[in-house]
């Protein structure tokens, strides 16, 4: 299968980025360093391409009854305008995606937003669910274009670029806009724990919005920001990443998302998490780890008790420029689960200290 | 160009000849994309160390990375204070940021010159 290029490719790489072939796609992975853009999105504003994200419209009569049989959350408490997380199961009751479902402001249709990495196989997934079901799903992801700005000067960045008035967009709502005389979608969602909204627009309309977005930001310093610091920020913010907190092996009790299952409708996978549920769970938990060593924990790296008992594995991991520590999530039993129990990471041998902590590492400042 | 005093290896470490001993260190080309150093792991002195096996670790934000004896024989002097001064390997890789000397024994059979070394970075595509 050949690379897949976002609409932004070019500005990318006019802007001096480093790009990595991620999940089919040719994504910026940094422009002026990881540490350097994790601390301009705290700080300021930075804006992420989102081009490798799967969109889906999903229309008809039983639109809603279609998302209660395929995603955890109650669909049907989605006001209008409004946003909720939620995950794909499997029969086994373990995720195959984390997903965000949107209502439209309208009322009838609705929006989901997949991971790049899983877009074959959801969309897949929808299909065969929605063939009992009067609705459609048709994959957005090639005409419209997304990207998200960032930071605590995202709201009056995007205002300048914007009709809409964002002050009155909450968190998880979206609207339906203009900028610059371009129809947009706008989300007030993100994955770094910051202040920000996601931009939805005409594929061919992406690199003007973009170019617009970093134009109205340039007091503020706002810049283009890669998916190393990406990564960095949605781990200090505690967030799950597929295919690391997350997977088809893994469900959503031990991963701490339970929160986003509501039990009052018949989803896919519900029989077979309600009986882990009454059986007990699986033993282990995803948790924190922070560090003061100067080695950085990573995905597949021991967990260990101070006997040397292996207790765990490691699920990500970075060097926390916003907290100033290494900092990990992992999955380790349930007697070592507490935070503040004194663990270790092994690298190549060697039992480097850690101490257990609950997530997120950091929360924005209110 | 890169200093012709020394020569160097595929994997970037540099190997520069000094009487009975050669000092090693890695250039600035390793230097430039590692990028964001956390950590530097050398051998204590007195380990014996062969040439093309490893003989430590470098780890940035993104990785780590096998550091390639570029000879072999005892290391009888390492850059005490360099890991815990890791901007160094950014501002004189090829000198103050030096690692490990090493009483060589013997030569790794794959050290290039810096011509070809410089060669052997065109290629890579920087």
């Amino acid at each position: 299968m050949p690379i897949r290029e976002t609409s932004l490719r070019s500005l990318h790489e006019s802007s001096g980025a480093k790009m990595v072939p991620f999940a089919g796609w040719n994504m910026p992975v940094q422009y002026r360093g990881i540490l350097h853009e994790v601390q301009t999105v705290r700080s300021a504003a930075g804006l992420f391409d989102l081009g490798h994200m799967g969109r889906v419209r999903v229309r008809g009569p039983e639109a809603e009854a279609f998302l209660q049989r395929l995603q955890t959350n109650d669909a049907s408490a989605i006001q209008p305008g409004r946003i909720r997380y939620a995950m794909i199961l499997n029969d086994r009751g373990t995720i195959e995606d984390d997903i965000l479902v949107y209502r439209e402001e309208a009322g009838a249709d609705f929006f989901v937003v997949i991971n790049a990495g899983n877009a074959d196989k959801d969309l897949a997934i929808m299909r065969e669910v929605a063939a009992d079901f009067d609705a459609t799903v048709t994959d957005q992801t090639d005409e419209l274009g997304m990207f998200a700005i960032q930071g605590p000067k995202s709201e009056a960045i995007a205002q300048r670029v914007v009709d809409a008035d964002l002050s009155e967009l909450r968190y998880y709502a979206w609207t339906a806009t203009a900028a610059g005389g371009t129809p947009v979608e706008v989300s007030r969602t993100g994955y770094t724990g910051e202040d920000g909204f996601e931009v939805y627009c005409p594929q061919a309309e992406t690199p003007r919005l973009w170019a617009a977005f970093l134009e109205a930001g340039q007091q503020e310093g706002i810049e283009p920001i890669g998916l190393g610091a990406r990564d960095t920020l949605r781990l200090e913010a505690g967030m799950a990443l597929y295919g690391h907190e997350i997977h088809d092996r893994l469900q959503p009790l031990e991963a701490g998302l339970e929160w986003a299952v509501k039990y009052t409708h018949d989803f896919r996978g519900r029989e077979a998490l309600e009986s882990i549920k009454s059986a007990g769970g699986s033993g282990k938990r995803l948790v924190g780890l922070k560090t003061t060593s100067r080695r950085i924990p990573r995905e597949g790296y021991g967990v260990a008790a101070p006997d040397g008992s292996a207790i765990g594995e490691i699920c990500s991991g970075a060097a926390s420029p916003t907290l100033e520590t290494n900092i990990a999530t992992a999955y380790v039993t349930d007697a070592h689960a507490e935070p503040g129990t004194e663990v270790a990471f092994v690298v190549r041998d060697k039992h480097e200290p850690a101490t257990i902590c609950s997530l997120p590492f950091y929360k924005r400042p209110r | 160009m890169r200093p012709d005093d020394r020569k160097y290896l595929k994997s970037h470490e540099w190997a520069k000849p000094d009487g009975d001993v050669t000092v090693v260190g890695i250039s600035d080309y390793a230097v430039s994309h590692l990028s964001d150093l956390v950590f530097l792991d050398l051998p204590a002195v007195g380990t014996e160390v062969t040439a093309d096996e490893t003989f430590g670790e470098i780890e940035s934000v993104k990785a780590v990375s096998d550091l390639y004896a570029p000879v072999s024989g005892e290391v009888v002097e390492i850059n005490e204070d360099l890991p815990d001064n890791l901007d160094r390997l950014g501002e004189d890789p090829f000198g103050a940021a030096w690692m490990i000397k090493v009483k060589t024994t013997a030569e790794s059979a794959n050290l290039m010159t810096a011509a070809d070394y410089e060669k052997h970075l065109e290629a890579e595509g920087d």
